[in-house]
């Protein structure tokens, strides 16, 4: 009876979730505006959002308003923040292994695992994260029982049901000391792998079926089959980008050179802890970064030179360069760590961000890198109305966000986290217990 | 070089490894042999023999304070570690001690060192309760895993300072990024009692000895929950529940008791540990996420005669302020971890705002070799999160949390972790506020020694490991 009664209940709040909130219009002014696009803010500035798009963000007076309107009283607002590499909506506690979809290391897949089939738009994660100004993220399975992740999944935070933004936007495969651990102790093969497995893929293009080597397998480990191979295919031609995850410079030189055998790849580094030392060829070879923002330690022998300034340093070579929030506690995490690149602009001997830089390599340069430039993580006309008004500097420790909308849509900013903080106000039980206080 | 070099070149390591150690296996039963020959010639006025008693030193500090030179910082604003605030104040170290600290006016010597402190702030030096740094080093390879003495339940034999490895790369980042001069380096979690802890200065030595804080006491590690229960569940042995955890450590402190009130007992390394916790010398820092776990804590610490310290983890601690506060314990705690275990999905970035609120005692602690660089930013979070709801946290109290708390919970209060006369001259002159994302430690000193300066690339550490290795010497 009580799981019926379960089962009846969440029938009910999957139906209420999935029922899509109506864009509203609306106009922010007096706003210290941020564009996102890596100028620096604008004082006074407003932004008009009209069917669930943006229709202007400047200075005040420069287009006419349009639905409520919403008096920021000088408080900082921004585009959305932008969050890649992350596993939003694939685990409840990561620690619990039924509630995680993370990684699938049992499975007989994994180029053609997909993530957008299972994410959960309901995870305390999503909302958490939400309330932090995250409004759209790359997510993925990760790498587990062989070096292809499995494709990620470009998403929307605001919890109506549908996440997914764009399926399968990306493959990730991981090679240095990772992906040589998973392809069979050592970087060699996970490179024999990586190039075998590209050239079933070509073998496939046009064509669906069974490869020319129906499968790489050692005992028990399936390496690469079929359906993996044929998940491939887009990679090989181009069509989904191919998110390479590397640290050593010379893992890195070794990425860049795949490219020579496989030109169509779309490839972007992730991690790239020692980038900085080959900053020029990354630049000349134009593959973006997904770096990690922090790493300053030798956390393995391919992080040896690992230092905060390699984010500004591979920017100032020209690279695009977005943070990595899967190199974080957790993706909320990213408005700190583009504050503290700003930080090392005022260190000696350091390179770091200036504000706008930074904050654009946590909205819009990540956007862009996952294929929605112009249209996340910016505030220009003709983009998502993800807009996000802050209590404070968006790239101060502590600050958080007032009034989040997400495709025009303002949301609720309530959280597993916020009913207890309500709940603990106080710890005056005299009455009733805390179970009554809700 | 064919391309088998590396290989080949990777077994004739092993082989020379092999080699070696057969070789001192070899060396070591020769000796063994030649002592038992002389033992057996000299038994008769061999005198008793006697290991030295902890009280009598072992493992004893080799730390002296580096040579420094009198300084006085003008014109900063001044948090003192107490909670309190000096607009363009003055502080004075000399001999490697805090001489004086106040507002503009308080007189200094003519003939020292003064540095123009206008537009940058001074703190005590941050203080981490709960940090792996040396224990669990970079880089974290498997032949650095010296953290947990994971093969029973119950290891309080053993002493974290026999595993840090001095050259651990984070010490150094702790420094320069974090202005941590102190820390206190603990077991893991496995255990229910992972062994005892050392608190450090964070000075830069050849051995661990080198680094040991002069008189300050002991710390036990505990730790509740699912750690201890998953760790020998998972190997069919006792605990495998969270009543199987009470149960065990119960049993032990009996067994403790026991051996105290023993007078002919052997001598047992496990219990001295136990013994010198109840009788109050070694304070216990027990990792527990859950409130329901610590209130049970302080019963069974009632039970057995000791005292709980700390909290560490602590993510529910803000439902029992005022248990906490009654109890007199610290809770270390992060300002917003959540979510990654099953006892850790109740954190709330509330947490220390809300212990505040009681009037039980907050510590911000890392518990980790990238957060330990920015406990300040990490304060600020929990700082922040309080004063939305309008609780009253004043600056001077959230870099309280980070030095003096720490300092009083870790047994060392009366040395260090705030800027009072008399004390060791561990401070920090920030190029900013130190609650803000946008400030750094411009200048460490140490017992009034300059260990960092951001100005001068070479009053910068640099740990052996990093030597000719890409990045020695960077800005990190």
């Amino acid at each position: 009876m009580k799981r019926l009664l379960a089962a009846a209940l969440s029938s009910c709040a999957l139906a209420l979730a999935a029922a899509p909130a109506l864009a509203q219009d609306v106009t922010i002014t007096n706003a210290r505006l941020v564009i996102g696009d890596g100028s620096e803010p604008i004082a006074n500035g407003t932004v008009v959002v009209r069917g669930g798009s943006v229709v202007y963000a400047g200075p005040a007076g420069g287009a006419p308003a349009a639905g409520e309107t919403v008096d920021a009283a000088g408080a900082w607002v921004t585009p959305g923040l932008f969050a890649t590499v992350t596993t939003l909506g694939l685990a409840d506690v990561s620690a619990v292994g039924e509630s995680n979809d993370i990684t699938a290391r049992s499975a007989p897949f994994s180029a053609a695992l997909d993530a957008a089939a299972i994410i959960n738009p309901a995870s305390q994660h999503i909302l958490v994260h939400r309330a932090a100004g995250i409004t759209r993220a790359a997510t993925t399975t990760l790498p587990s029982g062989s070096i292809f992740a499995g494709q990620g999944a470009l998403i929307d935070l605001d919890g109506d049901g549908q996440a997914v933004m764009q399926p399968r936007a990306f493959q990730m495969v991981a090679l240095g000391e990772g992906g040589a651990e998973l392809a069979g102790g050592s970087r060699v093969a996970a490179h024999v792998l990586l190039r075998a497995a590209l050239r079933e893929a070509e073998a496939l293009v046009g064509r669906t079926g069974t490869p020319q080597t129906t499968e790489i397998a050692r005992g028990d480990d399936l390496f690469l089959g079929r359906f993996d191979a044929e998940a491939l295919v887009p990679v090989v031609t181009g069509r989904q980008k191919l998110y390479v995850a590397a640290e050593r410079a010379a893992d890195i030189r070794a990425v860049l050179a795949i490219k020579r055998d496989f030109p169509r790849l779309d490839l972007v580094l992730v991690g790239a802890s020692e980038g900085w030392l080959v900053a020029d060829a990354i630049a000349a070879a134009g593959v973006p970064v997904i770096a990690n923002g922090l790493t300053d330690l030798p956390e393995s022998f391919e992080q040896l030179g690992a230092t905060q300034s390699n984010a500004g340093r591979l920017a100032r070579a020209g690279v695009k360069v977005a943070i990595n929030a899967g190199s974080l506690q957790d993706p909320r995490r990213l408005q700190q760590v583009a504050g503290n690149l700003v930080a090392l602009t005022r260190v000696p001997g350091a390179s770091g961000m200036s504000w706008g830089a930074a904050f654009a390599a946590i909205s819009s340069v990540p956007a862009e890198i996952s294929g929605l430039g112009g249209k996340a993580g910016v505030l220009k006309p003709g983009a998502l109305g993800d807009v996000v008004i802050w209590d404070g500097d968006p790239l101060e420790v502590g600050s958080v966000p007032t009034r989040v909308y997400i495709g025009g849509v303002k949301q609720d900013l309530t959280n597993h986290q916020t009913r207890l903080r309500d709940r603990y106000l106080d710890l005056d039980e005299s009455d009733r217990p805390k179970a009554f206080d809700w | 070089m064919t391309p088998h070099t590396p290989r080949r070149a990777r077994w004739g390591a092993l082989v020379m490894l092999a080699g070696a150690l057969a070789l001192s296996l070899g060396a070591g039963a020769l000796e063994a042999r030649e002592k038992d020959k002389k033992k057996g010639k000299d038994a008769a006025d061999t005198p008793t023999l006697v290991a030295k008693k902890e009280a009598e030193g072992v493992f004893p500090s080799t730390y002296r304070p580096y040579p420094g030179i009198a300084t006085a910082i003008r014109g900063a604003t001044i948090f003192d570690g107490r909670g309190g605030q000096i607009d363009n104040g003055v502080v004075f170290m000399s001999g490697g001690k805090i001489v004086a600290v106040g507002g503009p006016d308080t007189p200094i010597p003519a003939d020292i060192a003064v540095l123009d402190g206008t537009g940058k702030f001074v703190t005590p030096g941050i203080i981490d309760i709960h940090s792996h740094l040396g224990d669990y080093p970079t880089p974290a390879v498997q032949a650095h895993s010296d953290g947990n003495e994971a093969t029973s339940p119950t290891t309080p034999e053993v002493w974290a300072e026999h595993s840090v490895w001095p050259q651990d790369p984070g010490f150094t980042r702790a420094l320069a990024n974090g202005g941590v001069t102190s820390l206190q380096i603990l077991p893991g979690s496995a255990n229910l009692m992972g062994g005892r802890s050392v608190t450090l200065k964070n000075v830069p030595a050849r051995t661990v000895q080198g680094m040991k804080f002069p008189g300050a006491p002991y710390g036990f590690k505990m730790a509740c929950g699912e750690n201890p229960k998953r760790v020998y569940g998972g190997k069919g042995r006792m605990p495998s529940t969270r009543m199987g955890n009470f149960a065990v450590n119960r049993a032990t402190w009996l067994a403790a008791i026991d051996y105290a009130n023993n007078k002919e007992a052997k001598r047992d390394l496990a219990k001295e540990t136990l013994v010198g916790v109840l009788k109050g010398e070694i304070l216990v820092h027990n990792h527990c996420y859950r409130a329901d776990e610590m209130a049970l804590v302080l019963d069974m610490a009632k039970e057995m005669g000791y005292k709980v310290s700390t909290f560490h983890h602590a993510v529910e601690a803000y439902k029992i302020g005022d248990l906490l506060r009654e109890n007199d314990v610290c809770s270390a705690i992060w300002a917003d971890w959540y979510g990654f275990k099953m006892e850790s999905y109740d954190g709330i970035l509330e947490n220390a705002a809300f212990l505040q609120r009681e009037g039980a005692c907050v510590v911000i602690h890392s518990d980790d070799a990238n957060d330990i660089q920015r406990l300040n930013q990490e304060a600020r979070k929990a700082q922040k999160a309080g004063q939305r709801l309008g609780i009253d946290i004043p600056d001077g109290v959230a870099i309280q949390w980070i030095t003096y708390n720490p300092a009083k919970a870790m047994g060392i209060a009366e040395m260090t972790g705030s800027l009072e006369p008399g004390k060791m001259a561990d401070v920090v002159l920030w190029n900013g506020h130190p609650l803000s994302v946008y400030s750094r430690p411009e200048k460490v000193w140490i017992d009034g020694a300059l260990m960092f300066d951001a100005t001068n690339p070479k009053l910068r550490p640099v740990s052996d490991f990093e030597l000719g290795q890409p990045g020695e010497g960077d800005v990190k």
